[in-house]
């Protein structure tokens, strides 16, 4: 890899001394390679504002980024928005909590005992192949229209990519690793305290992640599907009072706290895998 | 204890036979194994791919437990591993997630004070790691990760190491490199070795006897005592005439249609 990127750094260098050599008229815009990614989004967010007012898009469809800017700081000075936003915020925590620690307690145990794991892996299996949205009315019943049911349907969501990473990253633990742990005359706790367990780390990290993005998914189902406060509310919300500018601003700010709590988790693995020099 | 001493039999191996069970068939690894390790012995064991050196291996490491026959290490059946007998790889198997040092100090038990104990100090001065305790093994060359794994197998101090083809993977000059190592450390801990290799003039180099294998099934074809003094002229005639020997052990009947073939 890092081979490549060197030859094409190389071969950027020669472009460039050709260019020099040649006095080519530079045709290219310089945009600092950091900031490449964020050209696409700015044109198109430009040329949608732009649109808006010219009058080609119908404002009530579609409103103009900057009305949607301002929605979003009427919102907030309303002080409604925060209490929306740590509603959210909260939901989504507590059930990825739950549902991480859950799938991390029945990832651990049925990867860590063969008989377990025939017992149980089938159900879980099973219950997996259930559409997560299909539980919502037997959730509601249950347990009402408040915060456990929505709760609920979250963890269920986060459950299952952490439960199938931890257990997919325990059973393919290097055998040769293993082995090493059997020559030095591990006994069965400290081998997978030692050896399983970190060698499970990264898989379970990625498991972590996509369960976060799943919980993200399933406060939005579950908001839409009654609350009276929240992001999910907000856009309903919107959506009753025709203002598609506040969905708009909902759709932009779970966008943003989805990202930014992906970040965090990235982070989090970055520090944890960064000394085994693999990529997170 | 001591090469000086009298020569007690480190390892005791008779009519030993290893059977694998594949697809309900049985193939036979290894059969008719008779080979008496002398304490403080450097032992090279040679043979093509698939003779079954490293089920050899395997077994004396405890890390295969079901064979027929007799495999005893001072005296008693070997039925598993344990900390007097050390093991190095031919991958060198350290954990990405631990240090230089803490990959060492594995074998010892877990904990702080156990890697910065006076053996793991020592074991990374002995194979001339000091200073890259608190490197990551990817951070490490092939030739310095191999050198770790040595240092964390000798940190029990195991009476015998166990090297299968421990410098396979490693480059031309690396190898020979290590190998002038490897001797400096038996010299220095005085442990039993049993290093099973495919390339022979390291057997050479290396062993006070080297042991040759025949394939399928897995037999002791010869026992070659290599009676030079170390360190040992690569060059020399003596050195020149046993690998030659050895080499005709393996290529035999090719050797002359080739000739002819010129």
């Amino acid at each position: 890899m890092s081979d490549g990127q060197e030859t094409s750094q190389q071969t950027v260098v020669a472009l460039d001394a050709l260019k020099e050599h040649y006095r080519l008229p530079s045709l290219t815009f310089s945009v600092p390679r950091q900031i490449q990614g964020v050209v696409l989004p700015a044109v198109i967010v430009a040329v949608w504002e732009a649109l808006a007012h010219a009058g080609v898009l119908p404002a009530n469809w579609l409103p103009a980024p900057s009305v949607v800017a301002i929605t979003l700081l009427e919102l907030l000075r309303g002080g409604e928005l925060l209490s929306h936003i740590g509603v959210t915020v909260a939901r989504v925590g507590s059930g990825f909590m739950i549902g991480a620690l859950a799938a991390t307690l029945l990832g651990g145990v049925t990867g860590s005992s063969p008989l377990v794991r025939r017992v149980l892996d089938p159900t879980l299996q099973a219950l997996r192949s259930i559409p997560s949205m299909a539980w919502v009315p037997l959730f509601l019943l249950w347990l009402g229209i408040h915060e456990s049911s929505k709760i609920t349907l979250i963890a269920v969501g986060v459950f299952f990519p952490v439960y199938l990473n931890l257990l997919s990253g325990i059973l393919t633990v290097d055998r040769k690793l293993l082995e090493v742990g059997q020559v030095f005359r591990l006994d069965k706790v400290e081998q997978v305290r030692r050896v399983i367990l970190p060698a499970a780390l990264p898989s379970y990290l990625v498991g972590l992640r996509s369960g976060l993005g799943l919980g993200w998914m399933f406060v939005v189902a579950a908001e839409i599907m009654g609350a009276s406060r929240g992001l999910g509310f907000l856009m309903i919300d919107g959506q009753m009072t025709g203002r598609a500018s506040v969905i708009i601003a909902s759709i932009v700010l779970f966008a943003l706290f989805g990202k930014l709590t992906d970040l965090v988790l990235e982070r989090v693995g970055r520090g944890l895998l960064g000394q085994r020099g693999v990529e997170f | 204890m001591g090469r000086m001493g009298e020569r007690r039999a480190a390892l005791d191996i008779r009519g030993l036979r290893k059977d694998f069970v594949v697809n309900d068939g049985r193939v036979t690894a290894l059969q008719d194994i008779n080979l008496t390790v002398r304490q403080g012995e450097f032992i090279s064991i040679i043979g093509s791919s698939g003779c079954g050196k490293s089920t050899l291996l395997r077994i004396i490491a405890g890390l295969e437990t079901d064979y027929q026959g007799a495999a005893e290490f001072d005296g008693e059946r070997i039925n598993g591993p344990g900390l007097e007998r050390g093991v190095v790889f031919q991958e060198h198997r350290l954990f990405p997630w631990l240090t230089v040092r803490e990959n060492v100090a594995f074998g010892l038990g877990g904990g702080r004070e156990n890697s910065h104990g006076e053996s793991v100090r020592e074991h990374i001065d002995l194979v001339g790691l000091t200073g890259f305790e608190q490197a990551y093994p990817h951070q490490l060359s092939g030739g310095m990760a191999q050198r770790a794994a040595i240092a964390r197998a000798l940190v029990n101090r195991p009476q015998v190491l166990l090297l299968d083809e421990p410098f396979g993977a490693l480059d031309a000059l690396t190898k020979i490199q290590m190998q002038e190592e490897v001797l400096r450390i038996w010299r220095a801990e005085g442990a039993t070795m049993v290093l099973v290799t495919h390339d022979i003039d390291e057997a050479v180099f290396l062993g006070d006897r080297v042991v040759i294998m025949s394939s399928r099934p897995g037999t002791i074809k010869r026992i070659i005592p290599v009676d030079l003094p170390r360190p040992r002229d690569r060059g020399s005639f003596e050195f020149t005439h046993l690998r030659s020997a050895i080499y005709a052990e393996f290529f035999r009947q090719e050797e002359k249609p080739f000739a002819y073939a010129i």
